[in-house]
């Protein structure tokens, strides 16, 4: 297992078209930060605006709210919508690719169990998520922490505003960037599994983004009926938890409980819609490959 | 000799199409066995069965005396293949490539038993090129070492000379030969080119239509001391009476249409014409076939599609 692991991995980083994501991100996250380093207040002065009317906010505040944890925050919220398209470019490439190429036939001539194979690949799949993750983390949290500097941190929602000290918030980037990889491996696995019906990546990369699209819009509409027919049960809807390990709670007055979270209950709800998901994905695409007669 | 490979009664149906239609056959070690078929009579479904990448609706195989179903993996480190096309990963270098497929063929080999499995194909002073690079014949080669890499008893080929030019089909041809008469590996080929089987087979099996038309040994089928004879008459069921009647009865290879053939020594052959003669057998035409290729037109299906342009 181990080694198959090692071969796809090798295959997967060896080809150029892997490193057009790496460059994707990088280039997002640069071009974020050097807007907001020229034209920050700019960008600070627009959220406000959007903010209660009521709330007066003294200039130290508004100097103290760009810092790299803030800018961070800004990236992921922009960067985790559009990263499916990244993954879906490696894992919807995983057997259909093969297929293509034609070493499908041949790799699967060789002494190897069909759903060592597919688990090789997934876990390939899953490592380079985690990997592209690692580099956004590296870019846009480590990157933004030296360009801007490190400070509270102050997160602005519809209802309410919740404010977190420096020292309480490194953690919640962990643990936001370990849910992130949750939810990029659900799309991850989704692709994975169309790629088993397909003999080139085209298919399985513009399904999983098509379906991303739709269910993302149904996570998005408020219609009551959807809200509890459908939305509970898109994966879309739990990709977004994330940022529920930015929201605390306060106490009665009104200060911040260090260490809390809002709906931690909520969160690990949606970690587990997610971790279903991507054990039917990827329990299926074995299933199906198993019984597959390979023409390609 | 014992039989490397044992199929029984394979049955392979995509939707409302048989593919292989209750073909039995038996591969005897140390030959080169030849498996000729029109395009689409089933040759390369027969091969990917054999190879576990398509199921057979039903039917039984054995390889090396085991049950290919039960003991798959302990099957395959034994074989080696081509089919049809040799794809690799285009994007890496043809010692990348030997390199993943040894490690899939579950052998440890060191970077020297690499480089030299690349210069028996002639490829090492290219190891570090990607295939992308490469000719087709230098595929081929590269396919025939990662075919080769674990050392297998057995090794399937499907159309192996498919798209190569006539350098690259002696060679490939020259590579059989060697690994059967020298390395006493047993081969299955696939192919269309008559002519190559004729030079390289020791025992083949045709089909058409997914089921067997004949299989034997070469010696047997297509002996240079015999010669196949197509008898054409007016009333080919009347003849074909007679005949089983008569002595005769033991050269008739097969019936079919308004043709009976026979299979008789060349110096028999006389005798023949002169009893047909006898049994007041109208001829309309008596024409011996010499090659493979009148052979096997003879016995297939196609051949009444070539009989009636002819016509």
């Amino acid at each position: 297992m181990w080694k198959l692991l090692k071969i796809e991995l090798f295959k997967i980083f060896k080809r150029p078209r892997t490193y057009i994501a790496f460059g994707a991100i990088a280039a997002i996250v640069f071009l974020f930060q050097i807007a907001l380093w020229f034209d920050g207040k700019t960008y600070i002065e627009l959220i406000l605006s959007n903010i209660d009317t009521s709330f007066d906010f003294s200039e130290q505040f508004k100097g103290r709210l760009l810092n790299g944890y803030f800018v961070c925050f800004a990236v992921l919220n922009i960067l985790l919508i559009q990263m499916p398209l990244l993954v879906a470019l490696i894992a919807g490439d995983a057997i259909a690719g093969e297929a293509n190429m034609g070493t499908l036939r041949l790799s699967l001539t060789k002494p190897i169990g069909r759903t060592q194979y597919m688990l090789g690949k997934f876990f390939a799949s899953s490592i380079y998520t985690v990997l592209l993750l690692l580099f956004l983390a590296v870019l846009a949290l480590f990157g933004s922490m030296l360009l801007f500097g490190t400070n509270d941190l102050v997160i602005f929602r519809s209802t309410s505003i919740h404010q977190m000290s420096q020292d309480d918030i490194f953690w919640r980037y962990l643990a936001a960037f370990g849910y992130a990889a949750a939810a990029l491996t659900t799309v991850a696995s989704l692709a994975f599994l169309l790629s088993v019906f397909a003999d080139n990546s085209i298919g399985p990369i513009i399904a999983t983004m098509s379906i991303v699209i739709v269910f993302t819009i149904l996570s998005e509409m408020n219609i009551p009926l959807y809200d509890r027919t459908i939305k509970p049960y898109l994966f879309t809807t739990h990709m977004v938890a994330w940022k529920g390990f930015f929201y605390v709670r306060s106490d009665e007055e009104g200060a911040t409980i260090k260490g809390s979270i809002e709906n931690l209950p909520a969160i690990l709800k949606s970690l587990s819609v997610l971790l279903i998901y991507i054990f039917l994905f990827v329990s299926s695409a074995i299933w199906i490959f198993r019984r597959k007669d390979i023409l390609s | 000799m014992a039989d490397i490979i044992a199929a029984r009664n394979l049955f392979k149906q995509f939707n409302e199409i048989k593919a292989v239609d209750d073909l039995s056959f038996s591969v005897p070690e140390g030959n080169i066995y030849g498996f000729l078929g029109q395009n689409g009579a089933g040759k390369s479904t027969t091969i990917r069965i054999l190879l576990t990448l398509i199921s057979p609706t039903s039917g039984e195989i054995e390889i090396f005396g085991m049950d290919l179903k039960k003991h798959r993996k302990e099957i395959l480190k034994r074989t080696g293949a081509i089919i049809e096309r040799p794809d690799l990963y285009k994007y890496l270098s043809a010692l990348e490539n030997l390199r993943i497929f040894a490690i899939l063929s579950g052998i440890s080999i060191t970077q020297k038993q690499l480089m030299d499995h690349l210069e028996k194909v002639g490829l090492s002073d290219r190891a570090n090129s990607k295939v992308k690079t490469y000719s087709q014949g230098m595929k081929q080669r590269l396919g025939i070492a990662i075919a080769l890499i674990h050392d297998p008893q057995l090794i399937l080929l499907d159309e192996p000379m498919n798209g190569l030019d006539p350098q690259g089909i002696a060679d490939i041809r020259n590579l059989i030969l060697h690994l059967s008469r020298e390395m006493k590996k047993t081969i299955v080929v696939s192919s269309h080119l008559l002519s190559e089987m004729e030079l390289i087979a020791d025992s083949m099996l045709i089909i058409d239509k997914g089921k067997k038309i004949v299989e034997g040994k070469m010696t047997e089928l297509f002996a240079p001391s015999e010669t196949i004879v197509e008898l054409q008459t007016n009333s080919s069921g009347e003849a074909y009476e007679k005949i089983q009647k008569a002595d005769l009865r033991k050269y008739v290879l097969s019936k079919k249409d308004d043709t009976i053939l026979f299979r008789i020594h060349r110096k028999n052959v006389p005798m023949l014409v002169k009893d047909l003669v006898q049994m007041d057998i109208e001829i309309i035409s008596l024409s011996p076939k010499h090659s493979l290729e009148n052979y096997f037109l003879s016995l297939t299906t196609e051949n009444q599609h070539v009989e009636a342009f002819k016509d």
